[in-house]
């Protein structure tokens, strides 16, 4: 079980990094990263990154609520912004949380059936980006192609779970039979 | 505006925690509306001339940053919050907003209409009970405080909030407070910009914040600007942001032009104009009518 745990895990760091390097090659972008939220805290979680910056921050939690990818969580609209440099608070909170300051964002919820299960993100994309309307609706759909390869995933890990669950509790029906047998 | 106006008639507190259908609808005659009759509707007749004075915003979402020199001052400015006991409430709050989004929508809303006042609910907090609670309180915050428009930029995908969420943009259809939202092209049921009772925005990519154009196949009745917007970002200054949450505003804003000179509209009177003012509609297409008869 543990055996196919860790290769669920294997699996899931893959996917990841599969769906940002695909990101960041479609919109010729300086990067890509992905956040997965965490359900117990609300917390964003730095998961996975292609190209500049943010290796380093890979695992590193961020408050619900804030940044563009907090808000894109909690709202569940997809966003675009250019001219991002030209704000300082922006500015301030990118050089507080990486190495990298971008000039355009483009953030687009992870959907399940519950709900916002992460972000993804693409940072300056290059002069292959035509269209502004175009490149949010193909972010969009490889958000969704993300999720749902997330959601398989995380289907099989409950799954997992369950078959675990119900193999220890045969285990603990079968201790309790003992131990009634060697009392009776 | 603050006068005895059929949608805000005390009596009607009592049906507030009846569903939307329980409500009585003939113990009084009908009232006499001394409007002017929708024929000579144009955009002239709508809103020149209007700043939104006198017209009360709500921006339902992130914050609003207060200092920043495009919003100024805001009438109100409050956050849901929970108590320890998880008991969710709605408090006053700084003017500030750590997301930027509510900021943003709050400019645009100032840009169009300079006159109108506006408030902020901040629902988009780091509560733990999620996005839907958050906005339910939120909204019957503000429509209970009775604004005349409140603009919702978010969507919430938690279905076991619907039938509330749906009573409570109702309440506010009957109650003439116009809540405009802004619409969710995902592949995943959202709301409450899927509800009839709300004016529902997607967005356009022309540059100009005063065309819009009317739907014929909904949810999604207009599409209003919402690609590259330049808007207000909180610690001062402006990005360009692209989103059907900044599409929503831009009609927030028209609304409260169209509010500001006509200020017995109720909901459905509203949409219409909003539908005869439209781009692509009659009224500023002459060409259109003499097509369609």
């Amino acid at each position: 079980m543990s055996e196919l745990v860790a290769s669920q895990a294997t699996v899931e760091r893959r996917l990841l990094q599969s769906v940002v390097d695909v990101a960041r090659y479609a919109f010729g972008a300086a990067a890509s990263s992905i956040f997965l939220v965490d359900p117990a805290t609300g917390e964003l979680v730095f998961e996975a990154v292609s190209g500049r910056g943010g290796s380093r921050l890979v695992g590193t939690r961020f408050p619900p609520g804030t940044g563009i990818a907090g808000w894109v969580a909690s709202s569940g609209q997809s966003l675009l912004v250019d001219d991002l440099s030209a704000s300082p608070q922006f500015a301030r909170d990118a050089a507080a949380s990486t190495d990298y300051v971008p000039n355009s964002l483009m953030a687009a919820p992870l959907f399940t059936a519950d709900g916002v299960i992460g972000v993804l993100e693409v940072l300056d994309r290059g002069a292959t980006a035509v269209r502004v309307t175009a490149d949010v609706e193909l972010f969009d759909l490889l958000a969704d192609q993300a999720a749902i390869g997330l959601e398989l995933l995380t289907r099989l890990r409950l799954g997992g779970m369950d078959q675990r669950s119900d193999r220890a509790l045969r285990l603990l029906e079968a201790v309790e039979s003992m131990l009634a047998t060697s009392h009776g | 505006m603050n006068g005895e106006v059929p949608w805000r008639r005390t009596d009607r507190a009592a049906a507030w925690e009846l569903p939307a259908w329980s409500m009585s609808s003939g113990l009084r005659s009908a009232h006499e509306f001394g409007m002017t009759a929708l024929a000579g509707v144009t955009a002239d007749w709508a809103w020149a001339g209007a700043d939104g004075s006198g017209v009360r915003v709500c921006v339902v979402d992130s914050g609003v940053d207060g200092s920043h020199p495009l919003i100024g001052d805001l009438e109100r400015s409050v956050t849901v919050a929970e108590d320890p006991d998880g008991e969710i409430r709605v408090v006053d709050h700084p003017a500030i907003d750590e997301a930027g989004h509510g900021t943003a929508c709050a400019g645009i809303i100032r840009g169009i209409a300079p006159g109108a006042s506006i408030s902020s609910v901040r629902v988009l907090t780091n509560g733990k009970s999620g996005t839907g609670a958050a906005l339910l309180a939120g909204l019957d915050w503000a429509i209970a405080e009775g604004f005349d428009l409140i603009n919702l930029s978010l969507a919430t995908t938690q279905s076991r909030f619907v039938l509330a969420l749906h009573d409570l943009a109702d309440r506010a259809y009957f109650r003439r407070n116009v809540i405009v939202v802004s619409a969710h092209n995902r592949p995943v049921l959202s709301y409450p910009w899927t509800f009839s009772s709300v004016i529902s925005v997607a967005s356009h990519d022309l540059d100009d914040p005063m065309t819009f154009y009317y739907n014929p196949s909904p949810p999604v009745e207009f599409h209003a600007r919402g690609v590259q917007v330049p808007v207000a970002w909180p610690g001062g200054g402006t990005i360009r942001s692209t989103g059907n949450s900044f599409a929503a505003p831009h009609i927030t804003a028209i609304c409260a032009l169209i509010l500001s000179r006509h200020e017995w509209l109720t909901p459905f009177q509203l949409k219409t104009v909003l539908f005869l003012t439209a781009a692509n509609v009659a009224g500023r297409r002459p060409d259109l009518a003499r097509r369609h008869g």
